[in-house]
């Protein structure tokens, strides 16, 4: 951490009582520096000094909350800039984006289809987070349309650089926790005290890199540390190097000013262009942007990104697992087929999802291959004619009566072998993609 | 206190490496910044952008790709039309149906299809195989010897035939290389090492580090790619400085996303837009963690994708 045993040494009495247990205040100073005792430890620190070590012990970028409730949302709080070195923790959120600068009828329609994606995948819940609400000079009904976004729980992200107006509309949706997106280097002043008011987010923006530096240095002055910045939208590639230069910034040299989540605005940056936003989403998730805004995204970018996120966000050390046994599918009972397949928890998702969708009474068999896909396990050794047999043998074969295995195409391979070694079985070899597995069912059920 | 940048620029850069001939030649590599990064320091030869063709033909279920290859009887003819393609900068035909356990299809027969499609077009070619390395061999370095001034990448030199292709391909023929290992930093170097042990120019590689879908273990390609940059640039190990070239189509139109049909999944709406979108999406994340090159199928992704990259340079 930034601060080492001499400074915390200076701020301590020096009284060497030896109250907090160690001979003089330097040894506890330095203990306190290796994050081995509280600072507390000492009865004679004041508030004032606990305060000022616990901002300067904190990690160097924040993690800030947004929404209520079951819509509460964190961001930042990154320590790392990839991640092979450790998880990242807040996942990008995106966001759809209604404005009073388009007809009622439009930004319902927009409000529908967004309420339209929503699924499971690997048992996280997938769906638009935030709604953009934004405000375009000169337009009336932003509060209106702040009220209908609202309508659909979703939490708000606000637009709006008028002071006025984004208290009109925070009078209505403080107590969901919306980001009120407008602050920059000409009203941040206002804007700030309100969203401390208020006790909301504020999105700060500024020209470059420069004035959003000072911008935020300023409003740290007013006491506000509840922040977002707003990459800007005056090209991608400007866009790009200001997320990359924001978060280097903080994590590589400890520049807490820019120690807060970001958001990037590519509804903006390629506006009418649907597959570039796609790019761009794709780009902004893997490069630090906390908050990815779509002028509005589609079932077909979700399906992607929802994907890629889940992927990326993952802790890079051990793969997510499910514990090896028989799953009975579709109300499967003992004389009915059998299937398997690895314990990868991916792979036991996109497999059983199929099965289920087939409506066929399956027992899906999962066995130990370690946590890996299936071609990964075949090649590793851990998915073998011998280990499936023998967990066939020790742990399945009283359990059920049909004697009919299918087994996934893409080791194909071991068919042969595995008749060999389980003779009162029939091998059948299923297509290789899960998303087969339906038609296939059919063909063999029918 | 005043906003203060901190640049990434290295002393070490990442190998170029030229395919092709002539106008259309094409240059990967050289850059010494991370991926995308122009604001540490310029790229000159921006990211770039392959068609996938294959030997069995185009695929005719996506709507809008039927249109746009009406009319091609021969695969010369399809390679002819992708090299029209907004932002396509190669092409690359895959021999899919020379694999002994699929058609199976005899080396001449794949022999004379890369020379036709050679000679119709001046794009630079690579020449992807069928996953079976002893046939994979023997095909590179067929066609390495049968096309021998068009500067052609060969993807698909593996741990099990780096001998022979390496050999044929990079040392008999001067042609280059592409060297494929499965989605890990310590395969890809060790490929590497033994290539150039074995006599091939460290200039003339280009690695295939592996690759998936998003959603599918991408994970793993973004961390690979991640780790293979920071070793070339920060820490200079040669080992790991070729530029590297990721099949993207190959890969996306694998999965349920891509493939489920309309009536399957009727809430997920247009087929050949969620394809679309998977490969735009696994491209520019490919692109981003460091690909030097990424290989695509549809003629939006591929205007799409190489717009991107303009865009960042
Ligand atoms: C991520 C990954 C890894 C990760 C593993 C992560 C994990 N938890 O699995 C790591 C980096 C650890 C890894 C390691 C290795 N890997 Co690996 N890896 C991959 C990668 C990129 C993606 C795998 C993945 O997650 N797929 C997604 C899951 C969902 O796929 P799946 O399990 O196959 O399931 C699908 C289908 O099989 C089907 N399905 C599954 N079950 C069933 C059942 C039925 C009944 C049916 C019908 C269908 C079905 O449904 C799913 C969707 O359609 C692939 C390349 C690729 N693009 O696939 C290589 C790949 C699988 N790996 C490979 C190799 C060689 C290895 C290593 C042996 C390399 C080495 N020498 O060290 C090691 C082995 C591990 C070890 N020794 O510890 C090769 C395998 C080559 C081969 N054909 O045999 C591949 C194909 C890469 C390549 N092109 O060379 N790998
Ligand atoms: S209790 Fe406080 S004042 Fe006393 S020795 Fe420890 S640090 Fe010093």
């Amino acid at each position: 951490m930034a601060l080492k045993g001499l400074d915390i040494f200076k701020l301590t009495p020096k009284k060497n009582c030896k109250e907090c247990g160690f001979p003089t205040c330097m040894a506890f100073s330095m203990k306190v520096a290796q994050g081995a005792v509280e600072i507390t430890k000492c009865p004679h620190i004041s508030d004032d000094v606990v305060a000022q070590l616990a901002e300067a012990t904190a990690p160097p970028m924040k993690t800030i909350k947004i929404g209520a409730g079951d819509e509460e949302h964190q961001l930042g709080g990154e320590t790392v800039l990839y991640r092979h070195e450790k998880t990242f923790v807040s996942k990008t959120l995106y966001a759809t984006t209604v404005c009073d600068c388009k007809d009622d009828a439009e930004n319902d329609a927009i409000l529908e289809r967004m309420k339209k994606i929503d699924y499971e995948r690997i048992g996280e819940r997938e769906y638009v987070e935030l709604v953009y609400v934004n405000h375009a000079d000169g337009k009336d009904g932003y509060v209106d349309l702040v009220k209908k976004a609202d309508a659909t729980g979703r939490t708000l992200v606000l637009g709006v650089k008028d002071v006025d107006l984004a208290k009109a509309a925070l009078d209505v949706v403080k107590d969901k926790k919306p980001i009120l997106n407008g602050a920059d280097a000409s009203n941040y002043e206002a804007m700030s005290n309100l969203a401390t008011e208020y006790g909301v987010v504020l999105g700060v923006t500024g020209a470059n890199l420069d004035e959003l530096h000072d911008t935020v240095e300023a409003i740290e002055k007013l006491g506000n540390k509840n922040l977002i910045l707003d990459v800007g939208t005056e090209s991608v590639k400007d866009a790009f190097k200001n997320a990359v230069e924001i978060r280097r910034a903080c994590l590589k040299n400890e520049d807490r000013t820019f120690g807060y989540p970001s958001l990037v605005n590519i509804g903006r940056l390629a506006a009418g262009d649907k597959t570039m936003q796609a790019a761009l989403a794709s780009l902004f998730t893997l490069k630090y942007g906390s908050v990815v805004v779509f002028e509005e995204m589609d079932y077909a970018q979700a399906l992607a990104l929802y994907g890629l996120r889940q992927n990326v966000f993952t802790d890079p050390q051990k793969p997510m697992t499910v514990e090896p046994g028989i799953y009975p599918i579709n109300g499967a009972t003992a004389d009915s087929l059998c299937a398997t397949t690895v314990d990868f928890a991916l792979t036991y998702f996109v497999v059983s999802g199929e099965l289920e969708r087939s409506g066929v009474p399956i027992n899906l068999i999962i066995q130990d291959a370690g946590g890996m896909s299936v071609l990964t396990s075949w090649a590793a050794g851990k998915l073998s004619a011998s280990s499936i047999s023998k967990f066939i043998e020790e742990e399945i074969k009283d359990k059920v009566t049909c004697r009919k295995l299918i087994i996934p195409g893409k080791v194909a391979v071991l068919k042969g072998e595995l008749e060999n070694k389980l003779p009162d079985w029939e091998i059948i070899v299923a297509p290789n993609e899960a998303v087969q597995l339906v038609k296939f069912l059919k063909d063999l059920t029918a | 206190m005043a906003f203060k940048a901190a640049t990434q620029k290295f002393g070490s850069s990442i190998n170029a490496v030229e395919l092709g001939v002539g106008d259309k030649k094409i240059t990967l590599g050289g850059e010494n910044v991370f991926p995308l990064y122009t604001f540490d320091d310029a790229i000159a030869n921006s990211p770039k952008v392959g068609v996938e063709l294959t030997d069995l033909g185009i695929d005719d279920t996506l709507p809008e790709l039927k249109e746009f290859y009406a009319g091609c009887d021969t695969i010369a003819d399809q390679a002819k039309k992708a090299a029209t393609m907004e932002g396509a900068d190669f092409l690359s035909l895959r021999f899919e149906g020379a694999d002994p356990n699929g058609e199976n299809k005899s080396t001449e027969d794949c022999v004379a299809i890369a020379k036709e499609v050679a000679a119709a077009v001046d794009l630079p070619i690579v020449i992807c195989g069928c996953k079976n390395v002893e046939k994979d061999s023997e095909l590179f370095s067929k066609i390495a010897e049968a096309v021998p001034d068009k500067n052609i990448l060969f993807l698909a030199c593996k741990e099990e035939n780096y001998k022979n292709v390496g050999a044929s391909v990079g040392l008999a023929y001067k042609q280059k290389v592409g060297a494929e290992s499965a989605v890990d930093i310590n395969l890809a170097k060790q490929l590497n090492v033994v290539l150039t042990q074995l006599g091939v120019n460290a200039g003339d590689i280009v690695c295939n580090v592996g690759s998936a879908t998003a959603g599918y273990g991408f994970e793993y390609v973004v961390s690979t790619l991640d780790r293979i940059k920071s070793a070339a640039l920060s820490q200079g190990d040669g080992d790991l400085q070729m530029p590297i070239m990721t099949p993207v189509a190959s890969e996306t139109y694998n999965v349920k996303e891509s493939l489920a049909s309309e009536e399957d999944a009727p809430e997920w709406g247009s087929r050949e837009a969620r394809a679309v979108e998977m490969e735009i999406v696994t491209a520019t994340a490919c692109i981003a963690s460091g690909s030097n090159a990424v290989i695509l199928k549809h003629p939006q992704s591929v205007a799409t994708v190489s717009k991107f990259v303009k865009e960042l340079m």
